[in-house]
């Protein structure tokens, strides 16, 4: 049994997890990656869902707060990022899945999470049951006491997940936590999905369009930089028309939706 | 009225043959009485107990060996201090030292190598302790709540502790000015830290190298020695130490974030 602390029953101050308003977020010197975009989230599965250099990962980025805002406001579970705002209390309640997670290779599965969760500054005694849950969640219990470097690539992706929810955060962040995952654990990752998304607000940046159809309460279609879309997955696939390319309803819509943007950038 | 004697209920728990009237009256006690009852419910012969002492026996050593392993709490704890990157830059570190250390004992005079290697030492561990080409985990790490100053200055120490006590040793054994071996060594350290914070941890470790060469190599292999290693430059050696450890703390936000250019 765990003791609940006083803050997390505490109501919420804020109407919505994460809140951008014209955030811009610079890559390099010059260049935005994220360039203007407005959006509110609140608890859910959310869908980031762009192709490839919209953008996703530096918006991500800025989401986990390692990267800085150049523009624009971000506000985070009520705080507002940049200002002079108590970043490592807002980051103790944050789970991130980089890109391209990197890791310890000689540490076991179990090591590895109790490091991220020591990290996270979770309290010592807690450590033990919050990282046995989160392997079990991710459906490695049986692999714990192995060795990073001798699990495969899906295995690998699946510790990424259990060291971002190890510390129960209340915004996760997942950049392409499909990647090498074959179909069956798919399907049990969209299950811990939805399972999460019912008291978390779960971020999940995937070029996947089906995993968007089955788990996401909610798509954001990201396109250079911009919000293109925001809506439900039946929505996109509404957008959609018989004539646009794509095998799903929701990807016929998903490139209704980036056409019709590639044309008017174009001008 | 007399209650059935432990004797007689073992035996009848046993199993064990009774004389009928005997068997027949415990049975009937029983029947009326809760409190024999209970107490016949506590009694285990010794077949019985001996199995679940067996049991435990078998379970016990399981029950503490899992899941916290004694040796795993060690482990945990060092992976406060150093990442497995830092290893083998530590290893480096000392291998050079010990080197250094064993020419100057074999080669009388001249300049000590010892003094010439002790400002660079611990540079290259604190760029792989905070580097992220070096370090897999960076971004990881750059996003964590204890990302920040504390992390880095006890990534430092870990390197610092075997660099140190390693100069400590080489300056007992020669008997050089410890203070000139000391002072440059942590001087660097937070130079490397300090410069870190504009440049990236790797580019100010090249570049402190750099400095090095070009400050106290050259002039050492060109004329003999250089005025950086004479007593007379310890003050300006704590001057810069002071200086890069101000600016490392004044500079503190840096740490908690991500470097562009790192």
């Amino acid at each position: 049994m765990r003791t609940v602390e006083a803050a997390e029953v505490a109501p919420t101050t804020y109407a919505w997890e994460i809140q951008a308003e014209q955030l811009k977020v610079r890559v390099g010197r010059k260049r935005m990656a994220v360039d203007g975009l407005d959006v509110a989230l609140s608890t859910g599965v959310h869908g980031l869902l762009g192709p490839n250099g919209a953008g996703k990962t530096t918006l991500i980025r800025a989401l986990a707060t390692v990267l800085r805002p150049a523009h624009g406001s971000l506000t985070l579970l009520g705080d507002t990022v940049g200002a002079s705002i108590d970043l490592r209390r807002l980051r103790r309640r944050i789970g991130y899945l980089p890109q391209t997670f990197g890791y310890y290779k000689r540490f076991t599965v179990r090591e590895f999470v109790e490091y991220i969760a020591w990290l996270k500054e979770m309290p010592k005694q807690a450590v033990p049951e919050a990282v046995q849950r989160a392997i079990e969640r991710v459906g490695l219990a049986d692999r714990a006491g192995d060795k990073m470097k001798t699990l495969s690539g899906g295995m690998v992706r699946r510790v990424g997940i259990a060291q971002a929810i190890v510390n129960d955060p209340q915004i996760l962040l997942l950049d392409e936590p499909t990647a090498g995952l074959d179909p069956a654990q798919r399907v049990r990752f969209r299950e811990l999905m939805q399972e999460l998304g019912r008291d978390t607000c779960v971020v999940v940046s995937t070029h996947l369009v089906e995993d968007v159809a089955t788990a996401c309460t909610d798509v954001i279609l990201f396109s250079a930089g911009k919000l293109v879309f925001q809506g439900t997955p039946d929505d996109l696939a509404g957008a959609g028309s018989p004539e646009d390319t794509g095998d799903s309803p929701i990807e016929r819509g998903y490139s209704a939706l980036l056409g019709d943007r590639v044309g008017r950038d174009s001008w | 009225m007399s209650h059935v004697p432990d004797r007689l209920l073992a035996a009848y728990v046993a199993g064990r043959e009774l004389p009928g009237d005997e068997g027949w009256a415990i049975e009937a006690h029983l029947e009326g009485c809760a409190q024999c009852r209970a107490r016949l419910a506590g009694v285990t012969t010794t077949e019985e107990s001996g199995f679940l002492d067996a049991v435990w026996a078998g379970l016990q050593p399981r029950l503490t060996a899992e899941p916290q392993p004694l040796r795993g709490r060690a482990r945990a704890w060092l992976h406060g201090w150093a990442t497995p990157v830092m290893v083998p830059w530590l290893g480096m570190v000392v291998l050079v030292a010990a080197i250094a250390v064993f020419l100057d004992q074999a080669s009388a005079g001249g300049v000590s190598l010892v003094q010439l290697f002790a400002p660079v030492l611990p540079v290259f561990g604190v760029a792989a302790a905070w580097s992220r080409g070096l370090d897999p985990a960076y971004e990881l790490t750059a996003g964590s709540p204890r990302a920040g100053l504390d992390l880095i200055l006890r990534r430092t120490v870990a390197v610092l502790v075997p660099v140190v006590l390693v100069l400590l040793l080489a300056g007992w054994l020669s008997g050089s000015n410890i203070g000139l071996v000391l002072l440059p060594a942590l001087a660097f350290s937070a130079g490397t830290l300090a410069l870190g914070t504009f440049i990236g941890a790797g580019w100010a470790a090249g570049v402190l190298a750099g400095v090095w060469l070009s400050a106290l190599v050259l002039p050492t292999v060109a004329f003999g020695g250089s005025v950086a290693l004479l007593s007379a430059s310890l003050p300006v050696w704590a001057a810069v130490f002071v200086l890069a450890a101000g600016l490392v703390v004044l500079r503190r936000g840096f740490f908690m974030r991500l470097a562009a250019h790192n």
